[in-house]
């Protein structure tokens, strides 16, 4: 059994075996992504019903939840994958966490920016430095930092156990922001608490909002595979592998 | 259409049409970062790979 795991392990640590399972992956993944978040926004923007409180406004919701949701689940998945890297010293975990970046600083992006829009009809602000903004912002920043220590370091070794380190020690923001609507007296509160003291959201909106996290998720994993698996060829490049499949890239083009 | 009256009552979004559709521009052009960052990247993969096989040719 223990063997059998092991084995298992190996396979799917080794670069090149994931570059090949993964080909049908990504193109599914984007495909099924591509799908559901077009049902989930053309829903929520014309058919969903208007909120009572907030007019059409809430609207923004089916974007913003999504990406905060996404940015928190794959800083934690870059957490995750540094830790195995740094213990098992298995450089596919790092590929994966580096590429892992880009896409949740995105996600960090989108939902500041349509956090800020929706705050100021909502709140009557764009912005206001309270907990839940702020760790919101220091989510961004750190994924930031993890970016700037991949291309601050010669070696690109040195840059995975760099930034899997700061991943690891950033972790601490995540319950931060997660409680910080209890915790702290935040804007972000008031207004959540509106919305579910307005009847619990309806079927017609739940629908779409669920769609769309779920395609948020698939899509998020759809753009790292893709990542993955050109950093991969980047990193192995001087294996004979690589070389063949870019030699035949390079004819196809 | 769905949940509005008209077209034009879809595009004004009540009084927050400029913010319901500022925050989905927005939206679009994360995924299209998303969508676009990878072939740049694949691009560059091979026109970098094409100039190393030159250099080992000459």
């Amino acid at each position: 059994m223990w063997q059998a795991f092991v084995r298992w392990f190996h396979k799917w640590s080794s670069p090149k075996w994931f570059y090949t399972m993964s080909q049908p992956w990504s193109f599914w993944l984007g495909w099924a992504a591509t799908l559901i978040i077009a049902v989930a926004l053309i829903w929520g923007l014309m058919f969903a019903p208007v909120e009572r409180l907030q007019g059409n406004s809430y609207r923004i919701i089916f974007l913003h939840v999504p990406s905060a949701f996404l940015s928190q689940a794959i800083y934690a998945a870059i957490a995750v994958l540094g830790l195995v890297g740094l213990v098992w010293k298995m450089k596919l975990a790092f590929f994966v966490a580096k590429q892992c970046i880009p896409v949740g600083a995105s996600m960090a992006l989108l939902a500041l920016i349509t956090g800020a829009i929706w705050g100021k009809p909502t709140w009557g602000t764009w912005w206001e430095w309270d907990a839940r903004l702020t760790s919101m912002l220091v989510l961004l920043l750190l994924y930031l930092g993890l970016w700037a220590l991949h291309n601050a370091m010669e070696r690109p070794e040195s840059g995975d156990r760099a930034s899997a380190i700061l991943a690891l020690v950033g972790v601490v923001n995540l319950p931060i922001i997660k409680f910080s609507v209890e915790w702290w007296n935040t804007l972000h509160q008031p207004a959540t608490l509106k919305f579910t003291e307005a009847p619990p959201m309806h079927v017609s909106m739940l629908i779409p909002f669920l769609m769309a996290i779920v395609g948020f998720y698939l899509a998020s994993m759809a753009w790292v595979l893709m990542r993955t698996r050109l950093e991969i060829l980047q990193r192995e490049r001087k294996s004979r592998w690589v070389e063949e499949e870019l030699n035949r890239f390079a004819e196809g083009q | 259409m769905g949940a509005f009256d008209s077209f034009a009552a879809f595009l004004a979004m009540g009084d927050h049409g400029v913010y319901v559709w500022s925050s989905y521009a927005v939206g679009a052009g994360v995924i299209a970062f998303n969508m676009i960052s990878p072939r740049l990247h694949r691009h560059r993969l091979i026109s970098d790979h094409k100039r190393r096989m030159r250099r080992e040719q000459r």
